[in-house]
């Protein structure tokens, strides 16, 4: 099992890297798509990244439940730690 | 009818990353060929290629804007960028026009084979990411300039090999004469890419010289071997003299002829009838004698037939040893489907600054280039006309024509 923190820090790494955006504009509450700027083809994008880093796939509509930073942190440390313990 | 003028250059190849730099490269007939390691390795016959390295758009375009855009397209926004500016054509003016684009490209090899090996490794296409179609697509160029500068009259590309950019800029000439529309930006775009000419390389029409990459393009010379491959961007801002008027813009040049035609032939060996039709068409639509052009800008690429069989046509429409011609292609290597745009701006380049630069490499003729006036070193002189030719695989041919502006053509 990953530490959380060390999840979070490596999401808003490829983050600033792929959207660039201020890291000083990412925090838990922010919402994701706003302060990304996303638009319908950012998130394929997203995807491309998040299995780049980790190795698994999202299906876009998990991006419904979604809103802000700490939904996306949630998600990607639940599909971490699934992946590592099945 | 509307008279079709040239306010706007720009060019991004292995000679210079700008227009000065590409001056003082054709003044001085200096080279952009290179061996590249990389295409030996990877089985080319030849690893001799044009090199300039990509711009880096980080600062210049947003994210999104730099994920469509494959290799050419960024030699394309370079070249377009400055032409625009030579212009005095803002975001201001162009979102309050209806400006076109017409460009010349003829295929994104790259994109295409990184997206389908991704595929084929992960079994999943989303994996190739939200940039990847639009960097495939051969109408690459014009959907992504006409996004990034907003342009809002007529927009595609043409595929016509070899000859791409040439048409390309020949159609804008007619859009604009006819009155469709006021400003076309035209132009040809290049990938130079060892994943984009390996098929080329197989119908062994490159040349091998590679001893010395400088002296390997040698067209008309008698010991010439074959084209080498090249590539960037070239712009020219087409617009009708009275919207050029209105502006209060800068002339450069008269577009005043486009001739094209079909060999109706081979799908590569060249012929002598296509070419002489293209060059006749091009003078009768222009209104001139032969005898009245001042410089020809050849095709010729540096392969034995296709020289030799441009030598006759230019000597059937022109007889012999009267006209200066050069090829730029010995400096610049064959830029494909740019060559047809790029060429022209070398040989503006060359009215503005009254010089006709040499073809570099020609030592000694044969039978066919002996007949015509092979320009060897740089030579002072005044260009009121040019011509240019543009010949591609499936018998494609055009030839343009081009006048000096000045106040006495008013």
């Amino acid at each position: 099992m990953k530490e959380k923190d060390e999840i979070i820090g490596k999401i808003n790494e490829f983050l600033v890297e792929e959207f660039e955006v201020d890291a000083a504009k990412i925090s838990p509450p922010a919402n994701l798509r706003a302060v990304l700027e996303l638009d319908s083809l950012d998130y394929i994008d997203l995807v491309v990244v998040i299995e780049n880093n980790f190795s698994f796939k999202v299906k876009p509509e998990d991006f419904a439940n979604i809103s802000t930073f700490q939904d996306f942190y949630d998600y990607i440390i639940s599909r971490v730690n699934a992946k590592a313990l099945a | 009818m509307n008279r079709v003028v040239i306010t706007g250059m720009g060019i991004y190849s292995c000679i210079g990353k700008n227009r000065d730099e590409v001056r003082d490269s054709l003044y001085h007939g200096r080279s952009g060929i290179v061996l590249d390691p990389a295409r030996k390795e990877f089985g080319y016959r030849s690893g001799l290629t044009g090199f300039v390295e990509r711009p880096n758009l980080k600062g210049l375009l947003d994210r999104r804007a730099r994920i469509m855009l494959p290799e050419q397209g960024e030699y394309a926004y370079m070249a377009t960028m400055e032409a625009l500016k030579q212009a005095g054509m803002d975001a201001d003016y162009i979102s309050r026009q209806e400006v076109g684009i017409l460009y010349g490209n003829d295929s994104s090899a790259k994109p295409v084979i990184e997206a389908i090996d991704i595929i084929r490794q992960k079994k999943d296409t989303m994996l190739v990411g939200s940039g990847s179609v639009f960097q495939t697509m051969n109408s690459t160029v014009t959907m992504n300039l006409a996004t990034i500068f907003k342009l809002k009259g007529v927009n595609f590309t043409i595929s016509a090999a070899c000859a791409s950019g040439s048409h390309a800029v020949g159609l804008g000439y007619h859009f604009i004469r006819t009155g469709l529309q006021d400003c076309v930006i035209t132009g040809g775009a290049q990938e130079i890419n060892y994943l984009s000419m390996g098929n080329f390389d197989a119908l062994s029409a490159f040349s091998v010289h590679e001893s010395d990459p400088q002296k390997a393009s040698r067209p008309f010379d008698r010991d010439r071997d074959g084209l080498i491959p090249s590539g960037g961007a070239a712009t020219l801002v087409l617009e009708s003299l009275d919207s050029a008027r209105e502006r209060g813009a800068v002339i450069l040049g008269e577009v005043i002829g486009y001739g094209f035609s079909s060999n109706g032939e081979h799908i590569s060996n060249p012929t002598v009838d296509g070419p002489v039709r293209s060059l006749r068409r091009a003078l009768q639509g222009a209104g001139l004698q032969p005898g009245e052009v001042d410089y020809i800008n050849a095709h010729a690429t540096s392969t034995p037939a296709g020289d030799a069989s441009e030598a006759r046509a230019i000597c059937e429409v022109f007889g012999e040893q009267t006209i200066p011609v050069s090829s730029t292609k010995s400096m610049t290597g064959h830029e494909c489907w740019m060559a047809g745009a790029s060429e022209i701006v070398y040989s503006m380049l060359m009215m503005e600054h009254d010089f006709i630069a040499p073809n570099i490499n020609f030592e000694n003729p044969d039978e066919d280039s002996a007949k015509l006036n092979i320009v060897k070193t740089s030579i002072t002189r005044n260009i009121n006309v040019f011509l240019s030719n543009s010949f591609g695989f499936g018998g494609t041919n055009s030839s343009l024509i081009v006048r000096k502006w000045n106040k006495q053509t008013l």
